[in-house]
């Protein structure tokens, strides 16, 4: 492994024993190496460099430097970054220079860790390949010919490269957990609203969620403990607990976790499923209580996702509009041809196709029968899902259905496409946190197990998580 | 079985101030329809004496008091960005001759 784990490799730099500069180096040099995966579409090495110095300076003065102190990360591009470029992997952003910095990233800055790249994503994190890029696809760590899942697929393959101890991912509906299944590392999503998203490309705001990306539970725990919390520039974030999220016992006896039965119909990859069966039987004999539930509306999931969420891309998206910032048309004829052409040029396919069917059902006369209808849907799989978890702890069963699939294998069908989310949107439309995380192989293609737990039971999940990663060595 | 038409796609791109190639309309008619399909199946779903869902944790008229905050970026700061100022403003096309 090129990185230690993240608390030790701080704390080194704490005492003097590593430097901020060498781990910054280490990452630069190693995203340069790998550069034919495409996972990186712009560094910031000038700003990481020199906050590397003043890390190692405070060091030697004695003066504290955080509990990342040193730590290089990788932030998806749709973070507001200071030193570089903030595109969302869009035509339309691709001269946007940040005025600010995503709560995120400040509070992790705080803590002494340095971003020194962006990584690759769907543009504007519509997808679940990374093929929607505008600069083109990111390939899996496992297999170039292969996808690294969507659309935090750029972080996913970072952190599979090792290019950095972490990343920051986006989860709208399986983004973060997707790649982490795909390239074989731990994704975790946290509660809706545990992380501010201040600062951040808004996708889908009822589900959007900023979480982490990272080789190990204990790892994701302490970037999900630095960056979580009320945040007054983002009036949607929750309390957060005052217990450590990364201090927990991984005891897992007598825990209860339900097998959810719908995610184990037609459509699971025979291989992908034996994997996940042996995982839960590993859980069973550490000491789970292992039940087979139903959540019969989980199968209307990504049928409600797709209503909701292009609903509010459309609106989200509007405001890309070539006038205050990013792509614009100067030899436009008028205010309307200056629009048009800014979003024609500036949007991938996908996003117009998004843009066009949240338009589509929020118009007059669709309104009640598309969008209302899967707001109301959405109660009634929250129901099920709050009754459910009256009798378990956490829900476990695939985070995909197959291993990572072919570049261009679903391009061109974009319902193909999107039920590579089928088994991570319900998390989404329902708020609870989930992590995908590495439990074993199919020819060499990485398969995650997905963990859920209730609202605001992060702290429980991690530990349950930690516990099957222990359990699955 | 929604079938968009060509002109249902052209009204929406109007709306969406998108301007699509006449190959774009063909292809968003066939996506789009297909899409709309596919959602079909929440229409048959009992949502009898359920109310729709729009925030998923319970807050409710979440306010700060009415007071200057430093956002961490300043006016200028945000003008920087912009394609074209005047007078410390955001410069658009006229749009009243």
């Amino acid at each position: 492994m090129s990185w230690e784990p993240i608390a030790g490799l701080a704390e080194k730099v704490q005492a003097g024993q590593l430097t901020a500069q060498e781990l910054v180096e280490k990452s630069l040099k190693l995203i340069d190496e790998k550069s034919v995966f495409h996972a990186i579409l712009s560094v910031t090495a000038e700003r990481a460099r020199k906050r590397a110095k003043e890390i190692d300076e405070k060091v030697k003065r004695g003066q504290k430097v955080g509990r990342l102190a040193g730590i290089p990360f990788i932030a998806k591009d749709n973070f507001l970054t200071f030193g570089g470029k903030t595109t969302a992997a869009s035509h339309i952003l691709e001269p946007f220079d940040a005025p600010y910095q995503s709560t995120a990233i400040e509070k992790l800055e705080a803590e002494g860790a340095i971003v020194v790249a962006k990584a690759n994503l769907d543009a504007f994190a519509h997808g679940s390949s990374t093929e929607n890029s505008a600069f083109g696809p990111t390939l899996n760590p496992h297999d170039k010919t292969r996808v690294p899942g969507g659309s935090s697929g750029g972080s996913g393959a970072s952190v599979a490269l090792e290019l950095a101890p972490f990343a920051l991912g986006t989860d709208t509906g399986g983004s973060i957990r997707l790649p982490a299944s795909y390239c074989g590392v731990v994704g975790y999503k946290p509660t809706y609203g545990l992380v501010s998203r201040y600062g951040v490309v808004a996708m889908a705001s009822s589900t959007d969620v900023i979480g982490p990306l990272a080789k190990t539970v204990e790892d994701a725990a302490l970037v999900l403990e630095v960056m979580s919390g009320r945040d007054k520039f983002d009036g949607t974030t929750i309390e957060r607990d005052k217990a450590d999220y990364s201090d927990f016992t991984k005891d897992v006896k007598g825990k209860k976790i339900g097998i959810v039965k719908e995610y184990f119909s037609k459509g699971l990859d025979k291989n992908v499923r034996a994997i996940v069966e042996t995982s839960i039987k590993k859980l069973q004999k550490a000491g789970a209580e292992i039940k087979e539930v139903s959540l019969p509306s989980i199968d209307l999931a990504l049928a409600c996702y797709y209503i909701i969420v292009p609903a509010e891309v459309s609106s989200n998206l509007s405001r890309y509009d070539g006038q205050r910032y990013g792509l614009a048309i100067k030899d436009a004829k008028d205010l309307d041809e200056s629009y048009e052409k800014a979003r024609e040029l500036g949007f991938e396919a996908e996003n117009k196709r998004r843009i066009m069917i949240g338009t589509y059902v929020l118009s007059s006369g669709y309104y009640d029968a598309y969008y209302k209808r899967a707001q109301t849907v959405r109660t009634k799989l929250i129901n099920e899902f709050n009754g459910v978890f009256k009798d378990v702890d956490f829900l476990v069963g695939p985070t995909a259905p197959t291993t990572a699939f072919k570049l261009g294998e679903n391009v061109g069908d974009p319902l193909k496409m999107y039920l590579a989310d089928i088994m991570t949107v319900a998390a989404n439309l329902t708020g609870i946190p989930a992590i995908s995380v590495p439990a074993g192989e199919v020819n060499g293609m990485p398969v995650g197990l997905q963990l859920m737990a209730p609202q605001r039971a992060d702290r429980p999940l991690m530990a349950i998580a930690k516990c099957f990663q222990e359990v699955s060595k | 079985m929604t079938k968009l038409s060509s002109a249902d796609v052209r009204k929406l791109a109007r709306l969406c101030r998108l301007r699509l190639t006449d190959k774009e309309v063909e292809l968003y008619q066939n996506d789009l329809s297909a899409i709309l399909n596919y959602v079909e199946i929440l229409q048959k779903v009992d949502i009898k004496g359920l109310e729709p869902t729009s925030q998923v944790t319970g807050l409710m008229n979440v306010v700060r008091p009415d007071e200057v905050i430093d956002y961490g970026a300043s006016p200028d700061d945000l003008l920087k960005n912009a394609p074209a100022v005047e007078a410390h403003q955001f410069k658009v096309k006229r749009i009243i001759e």
